[in-house]
């Protein structure tokens, strides 16, 4: 057991040797890795926060109702009542037009456009959440409102953001695609760059095996490049997708302040990056693997 | 005379080394070896010599089973090396000592990493490692220059290197191909002296050698190999 460690150790320790050795080498496969793995990562990651985005407005099921420009004060109140008392609504805010104007005219760039009316275009609305989040008795009760003579138009949010959740599926099986096809990218850097200190150790390797190196010492320190190269890739990954979504979240953040949220893209769980770590040393042993058992067994003593 | 594993025990001086009808034909090639058969006892030194061509190294090469017979049965210590399994291999190769035409030295790394090398296999304590190989290298009169690079070192000096790394394991057998070759007699000369020390300890000791006057000088076994056949398998004076 002590004998097994610390030939671990030594290989370890030659495989740190290895990559000091030929650090330009390293370096470069290493990001090339991190920036292969930086992108279905940060693709992942921008799709956990438009998936938490639209999760959220689907379980927030919201109907915008527009009254006609000519309903009276008096009679929108009557509405909203009416509205109310329906078993399916769950709040209703009424939003008079001279309140919606003066929101408008607080957003950035767009006070002097709404300064230069002449009239208020805007009609009154409701804002009203439906008690049920489900699709269907949300479009009952959209079409019951357009029949509403006072209604000029029914806006149910819950239809885009359904869209935009199966969108975000698809994009997810498109991030998936892509990671599997970087995988195999990442399996063949790694298996390359093994392969040229093989060849670059040819002779190490052939004397060795000719004064009685077992092939598993031979191989074991092939290994640990690998897992090193992959495991620095996986690190480099996070931190490209780190830095990437904080200069993102800076305009985001810029961005839905204009809609009055102050929605993020958060960076992977934990458990997430540690994933993603693993993966990558994963992929890196996995090269090397293959590496090793196609050019080491060509390497034969004379 | 066979080498069985059974006569190892029954005889004085067990044999070590038994070739027994050995022929080697490389793929596609003539027959390099023919119906090669002799012994070496355990605690002997043998010359194996011969002019160019005929059979010197592949013979030597059949022991560490760095080629196997095409026929016949090549025993070491009482493993049939022919038939050893490749997992095996290593660590026979382990409990020999070899010393090749060409050095094959790490040009890499220092004189003491080279030596270190076959150490680093067998996961031996770092302090017992670095002790040994400093062992090593005194007896073949290089442990001032243990961090010098071989190249920086002579001929003969660099075949010293290659006899300390060969020795550190603490072999049984020590095989030699053509050790003194390209050396002046001086350095020739030193060579067969540390080999001599070897066999002295008990070491058994095989050089392939086309010098017939060191050979002769020394009045040891000596094999003599012609096209492939052993014509002379006399024991010396």
């Amino acid at each position: 057991m002590r004998t097994w460690l610390r030939q671990h150790r030594q290989a370890f320790a030659a495989a740190l040797g290895k990559l000091a050795a030929q650090k330009a080498t390293g370096m470069v496969s290493a990001l090339v890795i991190g920036v292969a793995l930086a992108l279905p990562t940060g693709g992942y990651a921008l799709l956990d926060g438009v998936r938490a985005l639209t999760g959220r407005m689907a379980l927030d099921p919201q109907l915008s109702v527009f009254l006609r420009g000519d309903v009276k004060r008096a009679d929108a109140g009557a509405l909203a009542a009416r509205i109310k008392a329906d078993p399916r609504v769950a709040a209703l805010r009424f939003v008079p037009r001279e309140l919606a104007l003066k929101e408008l005219a607080a957003v950035e760039g767009l006070s002097d456009v709404v300064g230069a009316l002449e009239r208020n275009p805007l009609p009154d609305a409701f804002v009203l959440r439906s008690r049920d989040p489900d699709p269907q008795t949300i479009d009952a009760l959209a079409a019951d409102l357009r029949r509403e003579p006072a209604v000029e138009h029914v806006q149910a949010d819950a239809g885009w953001a359904r869209r935009l959740a199966a969108l975000a599926r698809l994009a997810r099986l498109a991030v998936l695609l892509l990671a599997a096809l970087l995988a195999f990218g990442l399996v063949a850097v790694t298996f390359n760059t093994i392969r040229l200190q093989i060849l670059t150790q040819r002779d190490e390797i052939a004397v060795s095996k000719l004064i009685g190196a077992t092939d598993a010492f031979i191989r074991r320190p092939f290994f640990y490049v690998g897992l090193l190269q992959g495991l620095g890739g996986g690190l480099l990954a996070l931190a490209i997708v780190w830095v990437g979504l904080g200069l993102l979240n800076v305009q985001v953040a810029a961005l839905a302040a204009t809609y009055g949220t102050n929605f993020r893209f958060a960076f992977l769980s934990r458990s997430d990056a540690l994933a993603v770590v693993l993966f990558a040393a994963g992929l890196g042993w996995l090269g090397a693997y293959l590496s090793v058992s196609r050019y080491l067994r060509e390497i034969q003593p004379k | 005379m066979i080498c069985s594993p059974s006569s190892r025990a029954t005889s004085s001086r067990r044999c070590l080394i038994s070739f027994s009808r050995v022929s080697k034909r490389y793929p596609g090639g003539q027959e390099v070896l023919k119906d090669v058969s002799f012994v070496i006892n355990a605690g002997e030194l043998a010359f194996l010599t011969g002019p160019s061509g005929a059979g010197k190294s592949t013979l030597l090469k059949l022991i560490p089973a760095i080629e196997r017979p095409s026929a016949g049965s090549v025993v070491v210590n009482g493993q049939n090396v022919g038939a050893l399994r490749p997992a095996a291999i290593p660590f026979l190769r382990r409990h020999l000592g070899l010393v090749f035409q060409d050095q094959k030295l790490l040009y890499d790394r220092s004189v003491y990493d080279n030596v270190m090398l076959p150490l680093s296999f067998s996961g031996l304590a770092p302090r017992e490692a670095a002790r040994r190989a400093r062992a090593a290298l005194d007896k073949v009169g290089l442990l001032a220059r243990e961090r010098a690079n071989p190249v920086q070192l002579s001929g003969g000096e660099q075949q010293r290197v290659a006899i300390a790394r060969a020795v550190v394991n603490r072999p049984t057998l020590l095989i030699a191909d053509e050790p003194t070759a390209n050396l002046d007699e001086e350095s020739a000369l030193r060579i067969l002296e540390i080999f001599l020390a070897f066999h002295q300890v008990g070491v058994t000791v095989l050089i392939a050698t086309h010098d017939q006057v060191l050979v002769t000088r020394f009045g040891q076994r000596v094999l003599r190999l012609a096209g492939g056949r052993l014509v002379d398998a006399a024991v010396g004076a």
